[in-house]
């Protein structure tokens, strides 16, 4: 089956589970939203459909993406995508290096250039390869942070509440912006939010498991 | 799950460093053990016999040998953690309290023997301080004749303990005091109408040192044991316990050895008793702050701020000390009562260089050997726990103290016996070892701190650009821990350094290192060649630190999210 497929997919600390298990299908060039209070593991679950899930915490269920089973698989091979509420931009590296850091080993010099440059003029910020991302402006940090994800080639694309952090009038803008720049590679999007505005596509609300406290 | 494989892999790197601590400790005790109950085969000694602590307790003075370690390290204690609360009660939240951390960063760095040099050249007879107040003010026109170091009462040894140790309860302190909601008890104590300083010691010293504890047990450990600051400072007949067992432990005659373990056996009792007597005063300070505390009204403020000039004013005497062993080694005549050398000269520095040399050389190896596998042990013990979980972590960070809270002595002598018997004593490998011990702590704490503090998403979303672990590591996380990395190293080779007994004991007295050679040459040698070498043994913390410092500041100079 294409795109995202999450099959009783569900995160536990200690033995109990921060939410019930949860079963998505996200098909290529679709959105779905989690909805859920902040502090019910939302960003757990991304974190196991990355497999970057914390050593504290443990993963049960199976995802699979484009067909392929992702359960066991290290993150740097699971070829998924994730923008958090803040940028983390590299503080590092300059803005060029940062585009630069996923793209796909064994491309030639002049090629990764070439390809660091469109993604700087589809973020209309041509010229600041060598920029220190410090010097940035938010919307600016936030629209590297997202053609870094892109470079990378992701099969898909998780958004741990990317809008947050934005000024209103610039959060819409760029939503539209992530949302068409992965609508028009046909990525599978899953967005994490507790702000119903963010929403898009279908909306998936995150159920707390019955025995679990009231923060959820 | 992991499998046991993995569990191995991921615990494994905490038990190497855990190892490179433990095992010296555990050898060195049993190494202490052992011989003071007469088994020591190396020498011939194989029947277990008393003898020894007959020979020990027939040895004159060591009853008060064992006084003065007891009195000078408690009392050391005590007035280094009086000095630091008082001052940051009267200062906490003022603007030189901030500044006050810079300045005490340089005296940190200061090996022991280096400082305690440095007052020796300020308070002696014919020190600084006499000749600025002579002939004008004292009248005298030759040093002299009062014992104002090597005492018999252990008080220059209990100020030059004072002023290396306050600095490193102050800055534990502070550290402290970011974990502590301090502001907001202050701000409420206040609102209840306690004057500040009143109510910082009543509503936030309980708080901090709930924290500091433990530095101020390693404080107490390191007053009551201290060779290096006793046999420069300290009083000679009799010593404190610590250089008594040296002399036995250093002699030619073997047979000593027995004693020197027995007496070492001795001092660990003594810097237990320390302990007890610590933990009775905390109970006794509690009773008496609680019932202060209870009592209303807020008076002692005028006290406090009084005392709070203790902490500047040993600042203010270690850096006079420093710029009197600058002095001192570029002096030409200077005689006494004249306050300042008749001229200046390098003669001094350029007759000693070539002997130098070697002990420089030394003591770098040593250094950046012990700190090297230090800050690798450290880090792939954080890696792992940031891969795996927290695996055997944080029970490694609890023994890496056990070293700190004995007395060097205690054990460094069963080490020295323990490398004889394996037949490693006396490199360079054996002393970098000893160092490690000591050094690794430091260096584990230090680097624990900014691993914690790296935003774990930075990896994570490296991991999911396709980094693989190693590349994250090599390119993401090296960087961004530059500084403290640094640090680190930095703190590593300040403390392998200012080494003194584990350089002389796992180097069998064969490795002269400047701090060998600087408490060698404190007894009776020349001031400016000591001058030379305290300056010489100085120099290398306070270069380490300052790279530490400027270098990521130049690597970074054009990434301001990196500019701390």
């Amino acid at each position: 089956m294409s795109g995202l497929l999450l099959d009783a997919l569900s995160v536990s600390v200690g033995g109990r589970r921060l939410f019930a298990p949860l079963s998505l299908h996200v098909p290529r060039g679709e959105v779905a939203t989690l909805m859920g209070p902040s502090g019910c593991g939302k960003s757990s679950l991304l974190a196991a459909i990355c497999g970057t899930l914390d050593p504290a915490l443990s993963a049960a269920g199976r995802v699979s993406l484009d067909g392929r089973p992702l359960d066991g698989l290290p993150p740097e091979r699971r070829r998924i995508g994730i923008l958090f509420q803040d940028d983390l931009l590299f503080p590092h590296l300059s803005v060029g290096a940062n585009l630069a850091f996923g793209l796909p080993p064994g491309l030639k010099r002049a090629e990764r250039r070439a390809r660091v440059e469109a993604a700087l003029r589809d973020a209309e910020l041509p010229g600041f390869a060598e920029r220190d991302p410090a010097t940035l402006s938010g919307g600016q940090r936030a629209r590297v942070a997202l053609m870094r994800a892109l470079l990378a080639e992701p099969r898909a694309l998780l958004l741990d509440e990317p809008f947050g952090r934005l000024d209103a009038p610039l959060r819409a803008r760029f939503r539209a912006f992530v949302l068409g720049h992965a609508a028009a590679r046909g990525l599978p999007v899953l967005l994490v939010t507790h702000d119903p505005a963010e929403a898009a596509g279908r909306v998936v609300r995150l159920a707390p498991e019955a025995e679990a406290d009231a923060a959820c | 799950m992991g499998t046991p494989r993995r569990r191995l892999s991921a615990a494994l790197p905490a038990l190497a460093a855990a190892g490179a601590i433990a095992l010296p400790v555990l050898g060195g005790l049993v190494g202490t053990l052992l011989p003071a109950f007469g088994v020591l085969p190396a020498i011939g000694a194989e029947a277990p016999s008393l003898e020894q602590w007959r020979r020990l307790f027939a040895e004159p003075g060591i009853g008060r040998a064992a006084l003065l370690s007891l009195s000078t390290g408690l009392a050391a204690t005590a007035l280094s953690l009086l000095s630091v609360a008082l001052f940051c009660a009267a200062a906490h939240g003022s603007r030189g309290f901030a500044r006050v951390q810079a300045l005490a960063l340089p005296v940190l760095a200061t090996p022991h023997a280096a400082l305690a040099i440095g007052l020796l050249f300020l308070i002696a007879p014919s020190g600084l301080l006499l000749r600025l107040l002579s002939p004008w003010a004292t009248g005298f026109d030759l040093p002299p004749d009062i014992a104002t170091v090597n005492d018999g009462l252990g008080l220059a040894l209990l100020l030059g303990l004072v002023v290396k140790e306050t600095p490193y309860l102050l800055l534990m302190t502070l550290a402290a005091l970011n974990q502590v909601p301090a502001a907001q008890l202050l701000a409420v104590a206040t609102s209840l109408g306690q004057p500040r300083p009143v109510a910082w010691l009543k509503a936030v010293f309980p708080l901090v040192y709930r924290q500091i504890r433990l530095p101020v047990f390693a404080v107490l450990a390191y007053s009551v044991g201290t060779v290096d600051v006793a046999l420069i400072l300290g009083p000679s007949a009799p010593p404190t316990l610590a250089p008594l067992l040296l002399r036995w432990a250093t002699s030619p005659d073997l047979s000593l050895l027995l004693p020197a373990s027995a007496g070492a056996l001795l001092l660990l009792g003594v810097a237990l008793a320390a302990a007890g007597v610590w933990i009775a005063g905390e109970r006794a300070a509690a009773t008496v702050g609680r019932a202060w505390a209870a009592g209303g009204r807020g008076i002692g403020a005028a006290a406090i701020r009084a005392g709070a000039a203790l902490l500047p004013l040993s600042l203010l005497l270690a850096y006079c000390a420093l710029a009197a062993v600058a002095l001192w080694s570029v002096a030409g005549p200077w005689r006494f009562p004249d306050a300042l050398p008749e001229r200046l000269q390098g003669g001094t520095w350029a007759a000693q260089a070539p002997a130098l040399a070697g002990p420089a050389v030394n003591s770098l190896v040593v250094a950046l050997v012990a700190t090297g596998i230090a800050l690798v042990l450290a880090v792939a013990a954080l890696e792992a726990r940031a891969r795996h979980g927290p695996a055997a972590l944080p029970w490694l960070l609890r023994l890496s103290a056990l070293p700190l809270l004995l007395p060097q002595a205690g054990f460094l002598l069963g080490l020295q016996a323990a490398l004889l018997a394996l037949g490693l004593e006396g490199g360079v490998a054996a002393v970098a070892l000893a160092h490690l011990v000591f050094v690794m702590p430091y260096v584990l704490l230090s680097l624990s701190d900014a691993y914690a503090a790296l935003d774990p998403r930075l990896p994570r979303v490296a991991a999911c650009l396709g980094a693989s672990p190693a590349r994250v590591f090599l390119a993401v996380k090296l960087p961004l821990l530059l500084r403290p990395l640094l640090v680190a190293a930095a703190v590593g080779i300040a403390v392998s350094i200012a080494q003194y007994l584990p350089t002389l004991l796992a180097g069998g007295g064969r490795l002269a290192t400047l701090t060998t050679e600087a408490v060698t040459l404190a007894a009776g040698g020349d001031r400016r060649v000591l001058g030379v070498v305290a300056v010489a043994q100085a120099a290398i913390p306070l270069l380490a630190f300052a790279a530490a410092l400027l270098l990521p500041a130049a690597v970074w100079r054009r990434r301001a999210g990196l500019r701390a």
